[in-house]
């Protein structure tokens, strides 16, 4: 089906058996749900085709959100653009901005220093735990359930406290420079990140609980709007969506990055690929982080002080204490200031696993201050075309649902 | 036009409700007309406070459910928060969709809201005189249940003609939810009154009770009977989990999608008695009405205090209604095919079962111990039920027929 794109997108409606009385006059009803609709998880606009409460053909029409961030990212330098990264997908904010810093860092050739890159993961790991609690909150909102939302976003309140303790913002924290981090890590830091790790499994425990043995949650979830891990690949579904459909493919193992390969994790893998398993192996997914995250911080203890950003002067600004000593560092540190720094002509990408899936930053350079060109591959707008495959033929009820299981962020969907 | 054909009906039905009413009027004493229409302004003026004050309750107890506060700052604890709510919705702007049909969508909420109040005046709150020497009942109609369930029907109607009205989309698909869930659950709640109604051997409500006095709450003979009236009332109430023709995330609302103001409050008001009504009729056919528990009864010191008309009326209402609201924070909504299969094949054959056996235990005059039995025997049934499919093994295919995901 899904090798034939024109099938895809214009069922002919006379192939469904919309009535068993031929009698009955009935017709197929189309109904606009979006822009604003409180279940489209933002500003996602679908056209469906409706007989009864079947959904013959959904149609999903996005740019309600387009901000123009890849095309301002042309008119910043590309310590600047870190500015624009990490407001594309305010839910997993951190893995665009470390997924834009790997991709010019390999631009540049830029070394991260071992501690800084521990830190990234061990913040990025933490941002997915968050965008998780939420797809998870207001995923089983979407069931009609209210209470799991509020506990779900009681964790997610403790990692943007925690988000806001590092970097001063709980969402848009630019705390990744090009070749390292802004800064180190507040002193007792770690100390409140083991705290946390600590009481999460069993607050992964307390959602489970809260959710997947509730028959009802059962009933509505088990077997929707099934994606076959064919039609995955071809959809090019990513992310844990692409993994509920018996897909082994997590960046962080098949093109590690950031030092993923030397952290112990499992890539939990379902077979289902039904809105029950997609919601499923997002649990999954955060007790994989917590170990991550565990072991980021063993590490971070382990190492002690040590730099965390790219000691060469071209890339990263001088220390504040040079600049009254060194006469260099004060050159190093205007023309850094004024004009950033020239990346050698080429172009590049870096694919990364945030938490919707393949996340990479496609740079173009043209030798200057400023990318020629950035294209974003944002999970959400890849993962949002198996949509009206998905939810061809399931109820409308369940067409919230299978949106939720999906985990469109509607910023990264436009950008 | 078609509104105006609804209303001739509706009229019609109003007109004759009185002929109805007298043709079955009871033989006793009654109370002065003027007693009776006090006591049904005090029945509405009760429900209508009763509603204001079940939002607030509702939303401080579903925000401990859910670890937060909920309303705490109007008034003391929040106490005016329903006073600030009602302000709000009489005075936001009062639209009136322009292409919907005028007449039935003004009349929609109003009948709503006039039939749901309609059965509460029937509930006994207690012993007869007890209220200041008069009846603790606006009416004592013979055919009780039966009246209760021809207005709490009608009250439905509002829903339907709400969402037919408002000529938009979403109000049609959730009403025509409500009109399917309504088929269904319907005939499974009333064929679960027939059994308790058979035993008793009346529909009047004040004898049901004394009868319970006499034998011993239904509840223990009637057991399935409870539960299924349990559920249905929910779904009547349109309540979670069967709050699909309001479902919020994909109908924004529903049937009252289009509703602003107090004509939305009016929808709102009417799903509130429905609980409180519901709430109230559970405890009078179930569980022995407004007397206290039998044995207690017995207890010298105890049973004096504790035996004041209205108090336990009100102590197990609120049972119920905070049953309602546990309900809410837990669980989560069905979808409207699987509430019906979920009434057609389980709650209904349950009744008629249900139903069959008392009919048989009654007719060949066996001891009432016989259904306290059974029901035991299906309270265990239901437990050992409920153990062996209480963790859906993810393996296994949904047990209710899941239509989504069918390749088409």
């Amino acid at each position: 089906m899904v090798r034939d794109p024109a099938k895809l997108h214009s069922p002919s409606v006379e192939a469904y058996e919309i009535s068993d009385a031929p009698e009955l006059k009935s017709e197929v009803m189309t109904l606009n749900v979006g822009p604003q609709h409180p279940s489209t998880h933002g500003v996602l606009r679908v056209v469906v085709d409706l007989s009864g409460e079947q959904i013959l053909r959904l149609t999903p029409h996005i740019g309600y959100l387009h901000t123009g961030f890849e095309k301002n990212m042309e008119h910043r330098t590309y310590t600047q653009c870190i500015t624009y990264t990490p407001r594309m997908d305010y839910l997993h904010s951190f893995a665009h901005d470390l997924a834009y810093a790997l991709a010019v860092e390999k631009l540049v050739g830029a070394e991260v220093p071992p501690r800084a890159e521990t830190i990234r993961v061990m913040l990025n790991e933490l941002s997915r735990i968050a965008s998780h609690l939420v797809f998870l909150g207001t995923g089983l909102l979407d069931f009609g359930a209210l209470t799991p939302f509020f506990y779900a976003f009681r964790e997610r309140e403790a990692v943007l406290d925690l988000f806001e303790w590092v970097s001063g913002q709980r969402f848009h924290h630019n705390y990744i420079r090009i070749g390292g981090l802004k800064e180190d890590l507040p002193p007792e830091f770690l100390g409140e990140v083991k705290k946390f790790i600590a009481q999460m499994p069993y607050r992964i425990d307390e959602y489970e609980a809260l959710f997947r043995e509730s028959p009802i949650f059962y009933e509505r979830a088990r077997g929707v709007a099934v994606i076959p891990p064919d039609d995955a690949i071809n959809l090019s579904l990513t992310g844990g969506s692409l993994r509920a459909s018996g897909v082994d493919y997590d960046v962080r193992k098949a093109y590690p990055y950031s030092g993923y390969e030397t952290y112990k994790f499992e890539v939990p893998v379902l077979y289902g690929g039904d809105v029950y398993d997609r919601m499923i192996i997002r649990i999954l997914e955060m007790r994989e982080s917590v170990k991550i995250i565990q072991q980021a911080v063993e590490r971070l203890e382990a190492m002690g002080p040590g730099p965390i950003r790219d000691p060469n002067p071209q890339i990263s600004l001088p220390p504040r204490h040079l600049l009254e000593t060194s006469m260099e560092a004060v050159i190093y540190h205007f023309k850094l200031v004024t004009e950033g720094f020239h990346p050698a002509l080429g172009e590049v990408y870096v694919p990364t696993e945030s938490a919707r899936g393949e996340l990479g930053y496609y740079i173009i350079s043209d030798g200057g201050s400023m990318p020629y060109r950035v294209k974003v591959r944002s999970p959400s707008f890849v993962n949002l075309q198996s949509l009206s495959f998905a939810c061809k033929g399931v109820q409308m009820a369940d067409m919230v649902v299978v949106i939720a299981s999906l985990d469109p962020v509607m910023g990264d969907v436009d950008r | 036009m078609k509104g105006m054909q609804g209303l001739g009906v509706l009229l019609g039905v109003l007109a004759l409700s009185p002929a109805l009413a007298a043709e079955t009027a009871v033989a006793e004493a009654t109370d002065p007309l003027w007693m009776v229409g006090l006591k049904a302004f005090l029945v509405i003026f009760g429900l209508l406070t009763a509603f204001a004050y079940m939002t607030l309750v509702e939303r401080r107890l579903l925000a401990r459910i859910q670890i937060r506060q909920g309303p705490n700052r109007v008034g003391p604890t929040g106490l005016l928060q329903p006073l600030a709510d009602a302000i709000k919705s009489i005075f936001k702007e009062d639209l009136v969709v322009a292409k919907a049909d005028r007449v039935v969508f003004v009349l929609a909420p109003m009948i709503s809201v006039t039939f749901a109040v309609l059965t509460f005046g029937l509930i006994p709150f207690g012993p007869k005189d007890a209220f200041f020497g008069y009846d603790p009942w606006v009416i004592d109609l013979d055919v009780g249940l039966l009246y209760v369930f021809a207005v709490s029907e009608i009250a439905i109607y509002g829903i339907f003609l709400a969402g037919w009205a408002s000529n938009s989309k979403y109000s049609l698909l959730g009403s025509l939810r409500s009109s399917a869930s309504m088929i269904s659950y319907e005939l499974a709640l009333g064929i679960s009154l027939l059994a308790p109604v058979l035993l008793v051997g009346s529909l009047n409500l004040r004898q049901i009770v004394e009868w319970q006095h006499q034998n011993g709450w239904l509840i223990l003979y009637m057991l399935p009977a409870f539960a299924i009236f349990l559920l249905t009332s929910m779904a009547e109430a349109a309540r979670t989990p069967f709050d699909l023709p309001e479902a919020e995330q994909e109908l924004v609302g529903g049937y009252n999608t289009e509703y602003s103001s107090i004509k939305w409050a009016l929808f709102q008001m009417a799903e509130y008695i429905h609980l409180i009504t519901a709430s109230a009729l559970i405890p009078t056919l179930f569980l022995g009405g407004w007397r206290m528990p039998g044995f207690m009864e017995q207890i010298p010191v105890i049973g004096g205090i504790f035996s004041l008309p209205y108090l336990w009326m009100f102590v197990k209402i609120a049972f119920f209604l905070f049953f309602f609201i546990w309900v809410r924070g837990t669980l989560f909504r069905l979808r409207y095919d699987q509430l019906m299969v979920f009434s057609w094949g389980r709650l209904f054959p349950l009744a008629l079962v249900w139903f069959l056996l008392s009919a048989g235990v009654v007719a060949f005059g066996l001891p009432l111990s016989l259904l306290a039995w059974l029901s035991l025997a299906s309270l265990v049934g239901f437990l050992v039920y409920a153990a062996v499919t209480a963790r859906p093994d993810p393996k296994a295919p949904s047990r209710l027929g899941n239509r989504g995901g069918v390749r088409v």
